[in-house]
């Protein structure tokens, strides 16, 4: 069976834009020549390996690197007293009063932190080096359980913070206890969402070279990178001028390089303590226990109202999060939540309260989702559990409760708004793809005659895009940086030729697909051919404001920049051409790589005849205007407000909103807790589409990680903090033979906010699959009396509920089981 | 250094000989070294990727006498006397790729890029059986490498339309050959 795409496409009347093609990025990837971080050799280049720390909570007392300091090819071992004397502590988006170093500094507060760098000559001597380090530990008691961390007799993390509570606050938006009082049903549940992480292929690495004018380079495969470049040159002591940061394409990502600040500042650190280029590069047990990019850990006491009708009435969530040791970007993954806080329904009775919990564990960052799509799970599952009390159909109390189509732009409770959408018309074509009378006849069949359980799940999810850097301090109550900018830009440059160089000022090569964005765009723009557009990256000493991937933002931001420097040329363009064909400017249109007069396109001049005149014959240009055919455009966020000064709503911050709804059937073998799918639908409205095919990768990319988010994926740690998931055979991600070929359908409602209408889509594919296929797990043991409450969900929870089901109904008669 | 350091830290060198991408080589290397690191490193076929460095995922996948193999799981003087191929045997260059490579493009049955060597030298492991596989088949045969982005459907694709095309098939939307 091949990937199916249907598309419900509006008629756009876009060239390339929105047509299927060939990805501009791949034919260097096939060849083997991504140059990727590990590829990178600089002459003298020395190599990092990290000792880490075997025990959750300690003082380290000291670290002896005489033995490894004789072994020949060492060069030096550094720890967190030399970051502590020479360095500052590193970006931080969290309470300040929680320091964190690249190296620990006085203390371990997780199995996996680093204690000390060892830089040799090869890798394979710097982990001899590792293996000679002496360090001597006094332990502390570990806190790995967040409920019992926020007691007050609690061993704290950070002696500075005074309790391990990192963020305690309620939020409440209309009136909750009068919605609860005047509902008919109130469902209550217990959820527990368990971490898992973004887990690229390619780790997380830096090289960082001390180059000459004292300026420090330092390559990295962090995304962010020309957006916090400043803060690392902060944390290195460093004049920010003096720090160059280059970009290296990523080998995936998935929020886990969103700003994996750490690692280059480690790499530049040890760069300026030895005077020569280092290469640190995480191997997979570096990545798993300290990526900083472990994902939400959290604990639900949720409850959902109802009337009679089925309409919801109100949400009560009180949430822990185990945020482990730091906190890197706040609470910034609750902010995800509020964004979409009442989902895609339109009640308007909202309380949350929060407490971010600090553990002995690994920190959190982002993982696809970013928190929303945990807050995504628990909404549908309260849905889901409302619809079965009151005799609904999933798909009947959906409906029943969407936001209509004609009610856009829509403020939600929180203040964030929806800009625009068609959700019943996201469903119907859900509903379109698969026969679900169909199915839900052959899962009554196959249970009754041959003792087959065969479940249906459905689901919807908002997908927020294009975040607002407000998000990242509006919930706590005193920020270090209350930025507000998260602009994208990009230059455009026609060379003398004819030939286009499009330049973004941010590194983003990863499954994106940037490069075809930009190259579509810019062929939309001019009508070139997409594949004649050469896309290279700024460093951050050439970038122009640049926020990077993340947020699922990339391909709207960039779309809006590359089309405001497109419109700079092309108003250029027509001005040369008016004045040397003697036309007015407003008698020109540019179709097709040519300037021509409408109406009479046989006088013209193309691109390159242009491009001649502007670069070589000034005397030919108009009164003023320079030589030259480049301009650059800084796209802003396209609409954000700032929060209320006394708190009563966040502002709009997330307001490019995308929808999504899944239809999985699956099979469970109750013997074995073994699941299988037999078929999967997706239905995307990621507004205006670039390009169907890289669209629909993000989506089955995304599914796939949220059904290992649901089956398969959890970072564990045991009561002492010790990290049980150090490699693929205990972390388990999905392989080939796991998930199912998903059938893709787009609907499209452009934006009204955004060039072209284009809204992100790197994210609903994870924040969707996990509520579609918990349904799909509880309607197939339904006879058992399933209900998933925690994720993931192992297949010894799923034998564990047909055997207690199967107990209690041990007087009823069971139909005969199929022969296995 | 002691004899005992050079034991345990793998001082020891050797000089291997063997054929890579139809070429033959001949150097001397640490007895530690492993085989990816030796390609990677000593001649430059960055192709081959690490992604976990201990036989998990797949991604330093090479053909070793024409079988896959896991090239972080061997050292480099296993390879003495033997054939090795990486993708940079199917075409270094961009703008001329293999068949297998060109499939690939054509199905987006990529998107990083970092496992995606491993999976066409694979691909090319099993369209050399000769046999016609299902697509349930084909996920079995590409089940030990690991792809964090794709979602494996458009790589399962690739497979049906790089085998269909090098068997000389071609079908009415390209080459696709998606089975089930
Ligand atoms: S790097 Fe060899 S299997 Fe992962
Ligand atoms: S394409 Fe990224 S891991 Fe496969």
């Amino acid at each position: 069976m091949t990937t199916e795409h249907t598309d419900t496409a509006e008629k756009s009347g876009y060239r390339y834009i929105g047509k299927d093609r060939k990805r501009v990025e791949d034919p260097r990837l096939l060849v083997g020549r991504g140059g990727y971080i590990a590829d990178l050799k600089l002459p003298g280049m020395l190599h990092a390996a990290i000792l880490r720390s075997p025990v959750s909570h300690a003082w380290i007392r000291s670290v002896d690197a005489t033995e490894a300091l004789k072994l020949p090819g060492v060069v030096a071992v550094l720890t967190g007293e030399d970051c502590k004397a020479k360095m500052n502590p590193c970006m931080n988006f969290g309470p300040a009063t929680i320091a964190q170093y690249p190296l620990a500094v006085d203390k371990v507060r997780y199995v996996g932190e680093a204690v000390a760098a060892v830089v040799a000559e090869s890798r394979y001597l710097a982990e001899d080096g590792v293996d000679l380090l002496e360090v001597d530990y006094e332990d502390l008691p570990p806190v790995t359980d967040p409920t019992a961390a926020m007691e007050p007799g609690s061993a704290v993390l950070h002696e500075e913070h005074d309790s391990n509570i990192g963020c305690e606050r309620i939020f409440e938006f209309g009136d909750v206890n009068a919605a609860f009082a005047g509902a008919d049903l109130v469902v209550e549940d217990t959820l527990r969402w368990g971490r898992s992480a973004g887990m690229p292929m390619e780790t997380a690495g830096a090289v960082a070279q001390p180059g000459f004018n004292g300026v420090l380079e330092i390559y990295c495969n962090s995304l962010s990178f020309s957006y916090f470049s400043f803060l690392i040159a902060g944390a290195l002591r460093v004049p920010s001028n003096k720090l160059t940061m280059k970009p290296v394409p990523a080998g995936g990502s998935f929020g886990s390089k969103l700003a994996a600040h750490k690692v280059p500042t480690l790499a530049g650190f040890l760069a300026l303590r030895v005077g020569r280029p280092v290469s640190y590069v995480e191997d997979r047990i570096d990545h798993l226990g300290n990526s900083d990019h472990h994902g939400s850990d959290r604990f639900y006491e949720a409850r959902m109202g109802f009337r009679a009708d089925g309409t919801i009435v109100g949400l009560d969530i009180d949430v822990v999060d185990d945020y482990g040791a730091y906190m890197q970007f706040g609470v910034g993954h609750h902010g995800n939540a509020f964004s979409q806080v009442v989902g895609p329904y339109r009640f308007r009775d909202v309380r949350y309260r929060l407490r971010a919990v600090l553990t002995n564990k690994c920190q959190q960052g982002a993982y696809r989702g970013f928190g929303s799509e945990v807050h995504n799970w628990v909404l549908e599952r309260l849905v889901d559990s409302g619809a079965a009390r009151l005799g609904l159909a999933p798909e009947e109390i959906r409906r029943r409760n969407f936001i209509q189509p004609d009610e856009f732009p829509y403020t939600i409770p929180g203040g964030n708004v929806y800009d625009s959408g068609d959700y019943p018309a996201v469903l119907d074509k859900a509903l379109s793809m698969i026969d679900l009378d169909g199915w839900r006849a052959e899962q009554k069949r196959l249970w009754a005659q041959e003792g087959r359980c065969v479940g249906i799940g459905l689901a919807t999810t908002q997908e927020r895009s294009v975040f607002s850097s407000t998000e990242f301090w509006f919930l706590v109550e005193k920020t270090v940086l209350p930025v507000t900018s998260s602009p994208e830009s990009a230059t455009v440059t026609i060379d003398p030729t004819g030939q286009f160089q499009l330049l973004l000022h941010c590194q983003s090569m990863w499954g994106n697909s940037p490069e075809t964005v930009g190259a579509t765009v810019l062929a939309e723009e001019f009508g070139i051919p997409p594949e004649s557009v050469n896309v290279r990256y700024a460093d951050s000493a050439h970038a122009l404001p640049s926020t990077g991937p993340g947020g699922s933002r990339y391909t709207v931001m960039v779309a809006g920049a590359i089309r405001g420097a497109s419109r700079k040329l092309r108003k250029k363009l027509i001005h040369i051409a008016a004045h040397t064909l003697e036309v007015a400017a407003e008698d020109l249109e540019l179709v097709d790589a040519r300037v021509q007069v409408s109406g009479a396109p046989e006088t013209g001049l193309t691109l390159a005849e242009l491009a001649g005149t502007a670069y070589f014959f000034a005397l030919d240009l108009p009164e003023g205007m320079t030589s030259g055919l480049e301009e650059s455009y800084t796209y802003d966020h396209p609409y954000t407000t700032l929060p209320a000064p006394d708190g009563s709503d966040f502002g709009v911050f997330y307001p490019i909103m995308g929808h999504a709804c899944h239809i999985a059937v699956v099979e469970v073998d109750p013997d074995t807790g073994m699941l299988s799918f037999l078929d999967y639908v997706a239905v995307h409205d990621a507004g205006t589409i670039v390009n169907p095919r890289s669209l629909g990768g993000h989506v089955t990319g995304g599914a796939t990680q949220g059904i290992g988010t649901t089956l398969y994926e959890e970072l564990v740690y045991d009561e002492d903090g010790q990290f049980m998931s150090s490699d693929f055979r205990d972390y388990l991600i999905p392989t080939a033979g796991e998930v199912p070929a998903f059938r893709i359908g787009h609907v499209q409602t452009p934006s009204p906010f955004t060039e072209y209408g284009i809204k992100g889509g790197g994210e609903g594919g994870r924040m969707v699959a996990p509520a579609a296929v918990s349904a799909a797990v509880d309607d197939a043991l339904r006879e058992y009396g399933m209900r998933v409450r925690q994720l993931p969900v192992k297949p010894w929870d799923l034998v564990a509920a047909v055997q207690t089901g199967t107990d209690r109904q041990l007087q009823r008669r069971l139909p005969r089981r199929r022969d296995r | 250094m002691t004899t005992s350091t050079a034991a345990k830290y793998g001082t020891a060198r050797r000089t291997v000989t063997m054929r890579v991408n139809e070429r033959g080589v001949t150097r001397e290397v640490s007895t530690r070294t492993t085989l990816a690191d030796f390609l990677r490193d000593e001649l430059d076929l960055v192709s081959v990727h690490l992604g976990c460095e201990h036989g998990e995922c797949g991604c330093c996948t090479v053909l070793f006498d024409g079988h896959s193999v896991r090239s972080c799981l061997m050292l480099a003087v296993q390879g003495d006397g033997h054939a090795v191929e990486t993708v940079e045997s199917l075409s270094v260059n961009p703008a001329e790729l293999h068949p297998i490579q060109e499939s690939f493009a054509e199905e987006q049955g990529l998107q990083c890029g970092f496992c995606t060597p491993a999976m066409v030298l694979r691909t090319k492991e099993i369209i050399e059986t000769g046999q016609e596989l299902t697509d349930a088949e084909v996920r079995h045969e590409i089940s030990g490498i690991l792809c964090r982005c794709t979602g494996y459907q458009n790589i399962v694709n690739a497979v049906q339309s790089a085998g269909a095309k090098l068997r000389g098939e071609a079908t009415a939307d390209g080459a696709r050959g998606g089975r089930s």
